[in-house]
């Protein structure tokens, strides 16, 4: 992936990206260091929705801040339109946020409870030095919040009086209110009841092809991550595992087949046998030379625990880290 | 308006509602003393010294002869603007001091940290007194004495508010708009901040009254004649055999104003919700 | 008859009802689903199976709770609470509020069989080790000797499956035991419980939000929305032939294997509110199906085809 290639489809292209995070480093306390994102590479190709899916300490959630520059990386770049993000001066990266947006996992804190919802769907302009006059700023609030479909008549409501489905749906609204081409969207629906999940779900889809939106969807719910996403790319420990190019590819990883066994289908007739892994996610600080998943995988040799698999293309865009794939 | 829901609750509550009486007595007592006292406060009637409680004079007579209800009602003067000035000053510094070191972080947040733990461990009438020490008695130096005794106590309220508030998501959600330090501390995270900490202020003008009238008892504050409850204690000490009254009477002046600031304070804090923040210091 | 059989409760918190009309039953070796969103009063039911109502201010205001034959309603606190534990197990949603976190875990799981057994120190530590490696925890001996904060959040929730065990109960009440957990964790916990509660021949009452966990693991299933059940039905009966519409929209909620694009659309209109319940049935502002008669008066929980549902119009 050169992210240079002006022919790339890739809106982000993110390269070898890195983060680390160090804790203690006090009195008789070690200083210990951990890779929540450990070399990671990737492409979010425009117009298309890219899911990013794995478990708690996966980094996922990292990621997410890292392709936004709401954190800074250790190593690696993230190109964003042509642009490296790195390199952007703070007055830039202000313009280029006007692009890139992110909808948050937790709608009951992502609006400050002292503001109106007016208030919070006008922030986007002030932060951004647009003016408006008081008639501008009325209809630019009132369109936002029936794009995300609510009534405008909520428009003077603190956000303590609105459900989470209706708070979330202000949250998209803010996300949207300059115009952006990509959405970070982390774990939306997750704090949602389930039948509120699937309202978000379908606004978010409609909102992508009325607007032209390029997707990152970062979820913990690999049947949603499949129903939504274009390319699903599967993480664990910091690590890339694999990249299905489509929604109906299975996973040739052994961790990815685990974590498909583990989601059970809505259909009584089709229970499963789970498969047990042995052993627990290992601890983020400690280093393995070889294969995340080595430890637990059924298919582990000591090829494995020594090196650490490259993701490799199996062809149509199927990426795997794995020096044995299941057939 | 909502923002006034709180107080109304507060004053509402039996406690609330009889200290919010005391209160509003001795500021209008403070703002309107010229027209409220029967006598000036520093007229002296050296015959009539001593004098106890009469018809004419309702709390006796002082060692000049003077009105002792007449001093009260121009000592409250002294010592709620004293108190409430400096604790102000100290709130506002706090605030800044506190918002930054919290918001920041760094080598500014461990040299706050340091100077306001050191003076967290010494009593506030010690460093008043030390400050008075260096420059000099007054009633500008006790506003400033007490002002500093009091400011790690607000810096550290507000460091930790700070420091819990910024990892609200609304914070990063802000900063992805493109939102500056300035908009985030100004628009979100102080206002956040503010309640726990002006009501924390408004205890401590309880604490700044007791130490202005300490101050005065050391004859350090208000130079004499201007009234002020801690210098009439003192000079009632001389006297507190023959005429007890010039010792009692601002003694219970100060005491059913700080009694009414804690328990109106209290009443607040309930109605507010806000016990478990206030705890965070 | 039921091991327990929870017949038309009702409870009250104050000025609110959030719980109307509740019945159900659980048989010995049979897992019950008890379904619902947030506000639906799953969690509620389950804290008036365990007596735990008065804790939070509430009163059962109507209806009994007969547990093998006895009242629960009626029963003295004294009595309650010896069943509490012994007889009826609970496994909360976070494993930390159910474990101490300075006193080991195997002294933990033994204290729960020396008292409600009457074991000697050293068979309850037997019996410790056995449910332990019964739950294909690694080493049980090390675990023994570990403290809380010694475990992964997976490995403490089967810890407090092993506690619940302990007592040897006849029913488990689990209050969504793997909501906290990760998605491979959350499988194998579930598969566990199924197994035991078959093996055992208990009786498990499990509490979800989650359809998948409900297909894969429940014997039958009763749906609650804001505080009234729906529908109660076999499990393959709920989702071949669901007769609420509720239960109908809530399980196209959630997305299938290969479901088209765009097909996926949830339920318009919000979970009501315990203070604002419509009138008539409460979930007709948001049902397709709804007509004048459902904004009016409430439908009965009445008999089906097969299993109950609460509907003016699904088929008799």
């Amino acid at each position: 992936m050169d992210p240079s290639d002006p022919q790339s489809d890739d809106l982000v292209t993110l390269t070898d990206l890195t983060r680390e995070f160090s804790s203690g480093g006090g009195f008789m306390k070690p200083r210990r260091t951990m890779r929540a994102v450990n070399n990671v590479s990737l492409g979010v190709p425009r117009g298309k929705v890219t899911g990013v899916v794995g478990e708690s300490g996966c980094g996922k959630s990292t990621l997410a801040r890292l392709v936004l520059r709401l954190l800074e990386a250790t190593e690696g770049t993230v190109v964003f339109d042509g642009k490296n993000l790195a390199t952007q001066s703070q007055t830039e990266m202000r313009k280029l946020r006007r692009q890139m947006q992110m909808v948050f996992q937790d709608p009951y804190s992502a609006i400050d409870p002292r503001y109106t919802i007016r208030r919070a769907l006008l922030e986007p302009f002030q932060v951004q030095g647009d003016s408006k006059s008081a008639a501008e700023a009325k209809l630019a609030a009132e369109e936002l919040i029936s794009m995300v479909g609510l009534n405008p008549r909520m428009m003077a409501s603190f956000p303590h009086q609105l459900s989470g489905g209706q708070k979330q749906r202000v949250g998209i609204a803010r996300a949207l209110a300059l115009r952006p081409s990509f959405l970070v969207l982390d774990e939306p629906t997750a704090s949602l009841d389930v039948s509120i999940q699937a309202q978000i779900i379908d606004l978010l889809e409609n909102l992508k092809e009325e607007l032209g939106l390029t997707y990152l969807f970062i979820s913990h719910d690999l049947s949603l991550v499949r129903y939504f996403c274009d390319r699903v790319v599967v993480m664990y420990l910091g690590r890339v595992m694999e990249i299905l190019p489509g929604p109906g590819v299975l996973p040739r990883h052994h961790y990815a087949h685990a974590l498909l066994d583990s989601n059970f289908e809505p259909d009584p007739t089709r229970r499963k046998v789970v498969t047990m892994l042995s052993g627990e996610i290992p601890s983020p600080f400690a280093t393995i030379p070889g294969c995340a998943f080595a430890a637990r995988c059924p298919a582990a040799t000591d090829l494995c625990n020594r090196e650490r698999p490259p993701l490799a293309d199996l062809g149509d865009g199927h990426m795997i880290a794995c020096h044995h794939p299941m057939d | 308006m909502a923002a006034l829901d709180p107080i109304k609750t507060a004053v509402r509550s039996p406690r609330g509602g009889l200290s919010a009486a005391v209160l509003v007595l001795v500021v209008a007592c403070a703002l309107f003393a010229p027209w409220i006292a029967p006598y000036a406060y520093d007229i002296q009637n050296l015959p009539g010294s001593n004098a106890e409680p009469s018809r004419t004079h309702w709390m006796g007579t002082d060692e000049f002869g003077r009105d002792l209800m007449s001093r009260i009602i121009y000592g409250a003067r002294t010592s709620l603007s004293v108190a409430i000035t400096a604790i102000s000053i100290s709130v506002v510094s706090g605030l800044t001091l506190g918002a930054m070191a919290g918001y920041f972080g760094g080598w500014f947040d461990r040299a706050v940290t340091a100077v306001v733990d050191l003076t967290w461990s010494f009593p506030e009438i010690l460093i008043a007194l030390i400050l008075i020490a260096i420059i000099g008695p007054g009633v500008e130096s006790v506003m400033v004495a007490i002002s500093i005794a009091y400011l790690a106590q607000f810096t550290r309220l507000t460091r930790a508010q700070i420091m819990a508030l910024k990892n609200e998501t609304y914070v990063e959600a802000t900063a992805n708009l493109g939102a500056g330090h300035f908009h985030i501390i100004f628009r979100h995270l102080l206002p956040n901040a503010l309640t726990p900490v002006i009501v924390a202020g408004m205890l401590a003008t309880g604490d700044a009254i007791i130490l202005e009238a300490t101050l005065g008892f050391f004859g350090l504050g208000a130079q004499p004649p201007t009234p002020s409850w801690g210098a009439m204690m003192s000079s009632g000490t001389a006297q507190i055999f023959i005429a007890p009254w010039i010792i009692i009477f601002p003694g219970l002046a100060i005491a059913a104003t700080v009694i009414s600031i804690n328990l109106f304070g209290d009443a607040l804090i309930e109605a507010l919700d806000i016990r478990n923040r206030l705890r965070s210091v | 008859m039921a091991l327990l059989s929870v017949q038309d409760i009702s409870v009250s918190i104050g000025v609110l009802s959030p719980l109307e009309s509740v019945t159900f039953e659980i048989d010995k070796g049979e897992i019950l689903g008890l379904v619902g969103e947030s506000g639906s009063g799953k969690s509620l039911t389950a804290m008036c199976v365990m007596g735990l109502l008065p804790r939070i201010g509430g009163t059962i205001t109507k209806g009994a709770i007969v547990f093998d034959g006895r009242d629960l309603t009626r029963l003295p606190e004294l009595e309650l609470r010896r069943l509490r534990g012994k007889r009826i197990a609970l496994i909360s949603q976070n494993p930390m509020t159910s474990l101490d976190p300075i006193i080991r875990i195997g002294a933990q799981i033994d204290q729960v069989s020396t008292l409600h057994l009457g074991l000697s120190a050293e068979a309850a530590k037997a019996r410790s080790l056995e449910l332990i490696a019964q739950l294909r925890i690694p080493e049980p001996a090390a675990i023994h000797r570990a403290y809380p904060h010694q475990l992964s959040g997976g490995m403490k929730q089967r810890i407090v499956i092993a506690m619940a065990l302990a007592a040897d109960p006849d029913l488990i009440v689990a209050d969504e035991p793997t909501t906290a957990l990760d998605v491979t964790i959350q499988a194998q916990i579930i598969q566990i419980m199924a197994e035991l509660v078959r093996d055992r021949g208990l009786a498990l009452m499990l509490i979800t939000h989650d359809m998948g966990v409900v297909a894969q693991a429940c014997d039958r299933v009763v749906v609650l929305y804001a505080g009234r059940v729906a529908e109660m039905n076999v499990i393959g009966e709920i989702f071949a032939a669901p007769k609420h519409p509720y239960t109908r929209e809530l399980i196209r909620c959630i997305p299938r294997l290969g479901q088209e694009p765009g097909s996926l659309k949830g339920i318009p209109g919000v979970v009501p509110s315990i203070v604002d319940y419509p009138e008539g049935c409460r979930f007709n502002p948001r049902c397709s199906d709804a007509q004048a008669l459902c904004r009016e008066r409430k439908p009965a929980l009445e008999r089906k085809s097969t299993g109950l549902a609460a509907c003016h119009f699904s088929e008799a």
